[in-house]
């Protein structure tokens, strides 16, 4: 699904730039779910970025689901990001003046879906997260976990190759983080490839395989068994 | 464009800050309302000016003679002169491009005072006229009753006269018949075939206390043998008279054997030179009210881009969102260009609507106090209006092109950054 080769990236400060990704080679089957872990500085936050076409690599090959992401221009990153990948953030990232509703129509209306199918895509999604209930709600009016588990519909409603989630459960407390975990390995038991960056043991361990980076290389890429955030809710 | 979500999204933004949202376009209405105010006003002045003129024919001068003020061909300074009437003729055969040339004489006004006209027991002082059937054409007036001069009356000599609204009021009674009754100029009875009346608002009364009587016969009733007191020359359109006018005094100052230089010998009033004035008066006026409206407007556009400016920054994060799921840069541009021009176009139709209902009641005022001197039915074009509605879209495409290129140059991963 996902394929990465030599992926290299540094970032300019001033005078002097700094070599964040130093040769990553990597690959993802369909159905994973993979944690990348890392100290902070440690570079996958700029992985994730780079692996959800935020960002550009400066060398090295990157084929997502066989198509080579290379040069893209920013309106081909957006279709590509729309069809492909799904995003869930540290922080949600919702549109605080849409209900939840709207933010999880929101990639459905990029592609130019019909409105009376949006709606019911992203009823749908907003049913499979539990949140069926707060359709309406504001975000403001939502509590972390109610926020983050939007954010996954969100995600989700594109029915997109690929979830990317940046330290999902980073703002949550320990209960709400497993109520999300245990979402994302639901998602996962459905089929679908997922990647969590985070750097807590306890939420990598609830993936299928870790990835450990340290200073820009991958030092660890280790199968496991899976712990099921069930046992904890 | 007419895509329902985009809609709800433009209106969601721009009511999300009230206060904000008013305040921008206020400087917009503003703009807009000066412009058409200013444009009213400057018509309504125009259009009093022209009321003042009336109908007269614009292109038209008036000549007459003085003294000589220098001794030509063994005749001396000093010389008092007549225009006769075949320099009409001389006229005609010498200058191009001109359409009427009408000799009068006159009795009354500036020449003689005391009562002139006699009927029964009424008598009144008026101005005769003694003219051509062509003077109506260049001081027009509307025969209410019989007929005007022509040439049979000319040619016959006939002492018919045409008068005035004013003079039918003092001489006879109300409701008395007038045609076919006679009054006497200065002791001569003339056959009263017409009566007229004038629509121009100069002179007022006076204007309405005029006679008109056959050239040939008053000169015969009043001694004036072959003699013109003045002219009135209109020349035809597209050539002016103020060119033309030069080589007119030019063949009357050969042909009177004034001395070439004499300036003074021929007196003349030049009507188009006087309306040309005022009328490049009201361009200035006209130039002005646009130039202002369009400074106030151009800061009222100022104001919406500068405004669209900080929404996109407080957007930032929004946007950044919005690229990360996959919408277009494009899509973006175009979200921000439309806000910037429904906001533009929704408070220039304010301020056209609000400048409308001034200018509808500066009218209604206008037609209940009666007519004010020099403004008249203040008003804009339609095609003022689309203009500025034309002016308006554009504008607010400028006024939103630097916002949205901006919003579209932030990367989503800078604007996603959690510090």
């Amino acid at each position: 699904m996902i394929e990465i080769k030599d992926l290299h990236k540094s970032y300019k400060m001033g005078s002097n730039s700094l070599h964040v990704l130093k040769g990553i080679n990597f690959s993802v089957e369909e159905g994973e779910l993979v944690a990348i872990m890392g100290s902070s500085g440690s570079g996958k936050s700029t992985l994730l970025n780079i692996l959800g076409m935020l960002d550009g690599s400066d060398s090295g090959e990157y084929y997502l689901d066989g198509v080579p992401i290379k040069d893209l221009s920013e309106k081909k990153a957006a279709q590509y990001r729309n069809k492909f990948l799904g995003f869930v953030f540290q922080s949600f990232n919702l549109i605080n003046y849409k209900s939840a509703l709207e933010n999880v129509a929101l990639p459905l209306y990029y592609q130019k879906v019909g409105r009376r199918e949006r709606q019911d895509k992203a009823l749908n999604y907003l049913d499979r997260v539990g949140l069926k209930e707060w359709a309406t709600h504001l975000p403001s009016e939502l509590s972390g976990g109610q926020k983050q588990r939007v954010a996954i519909a969100r995600a989700m409603a594109a029915e997109p190759k690929v979830l990317l989630a940046d330290e999902p459960t980073g703002a949550l407390d320990s209960k709400t983080s497993y109520e999300v975990m245990d979402l994302i390995q639901k998602i996962n038991d459905d089929g679908n490839t997922i990647l969590v960056v985070t750097h807590e043991k306890d939420i990598a361990h609830m993936c299928k395989r870790i990835v450990h980076l340290r200073d820009g290389v991958i030092v660890e890429d280790t199968k496991i068994e899976q712990v099921r955030a069930q046992e904890y809710v | 464009m007419f895509n329902r979500d985009r809609w709800k999204e433009i209106l969601e933004v721009l009511t999300s800050n009230w206060f904000r949202t008013v305040l921008t376009a206020f400087g917009v209405f503003w703009g807009i309302f000066i412009l058409i105010v200013l444009l009213a006003a400057g018509k309504g002045l125009e259009n009093g000016i022209n009321a003042d003129f009336g109908d007269i024919a614009t292109n038209t001068m008036f000549m007459w003679t003085r003294r000589t003020t220098k001794p030509y061909q063994g005749l001396p300074k000093d010389r008092s002169f007549e225009f006769q009437r075949e320099d009409v003729r001389s006229i005609r055969d010498n200058v191009p491009n001109l359409r009427f040339i009408s000799p009068r004489n006159q009795l009354g006004g500036f020449s003689s005072g005391g009562n002139n006209v006699v009927r029964g027991l009424n008598s009144g002082a008026y101005n005769v006229y003694g003219d051509y059937p062509e003077i109506i054409n260049q001081d027009p007036m509307t025969v209410t009753s019989g007929r005007f001069i022509n040439y049979n009356d000319i040619n016959e000599k006939r002492k018919i006269a045409i008068i005035g609204q004013g003079v039918k009021n003092d001489l006879y009674e109300k409701g008395e018949e007038v045609l076919g009754t006679y009054i006497k100029i200065q002791g001569v009875n003339f056959l009263v075939v017409g009566t007229y009346k004038k629509n121009s608002s100069d002179g007022g009364e006076e204007a309405q206390k005029e006679i008109f009587v056959p050239f040939t016969a008053f000169s015969q009733a009043f001694n004036r043998g072959e003699d013109v007191g003045w002219m009135a020359i209109t020349a035809k359109d597209g050539s002016s008279i103020s060119v033309l006018k030069e080589k007119i005094i030019n063949v009357m100052k050969k042909k009177h054997k004034v001395h070439p230089e004499d300036n003074r010998a021929i007196g003349y009033f030049d009507l188009y030179e006087q309306y040309n004035r005022v009328e490049s008066l009201f361009s200035g006026i006209r130039w002005i009210a646009i130039i202002v409206g369009t400074f106030v407007l151009i800061s009222g556009i100022i104001g919406v881009s500068n405004i669209m400016l900080i929404v996109v920054k407080e957007r930032t994060k929004e946007i950044g969102i919005r690229r990360a799921l996959g919408e277009s840069p494009w899509s973006i541009k175009k979200q921000i260009l439309m806000e910037s021009i429904f906001l533009t176009i929704i408070s220039g139709m304010t301020g056209i609507i609000f400048g409308a209902l001034i200018i509808y009641g500066i009218n209604a005022l206008l037609d209940s106090v009666g007519p004010v001197d020099m403004f008249l039915s203040p008003s804009v074009s339609v095609g003022v209006v689309a203009s500025a509605l034309t002016a308006l879209v554009v504008s607010g495409l400028l006024a939103g092109f630097i916002p949205a290129n901006s919003a579209i140059r932030v990367r989503p991963i800078e604007a996603l950054r959690n510090e």
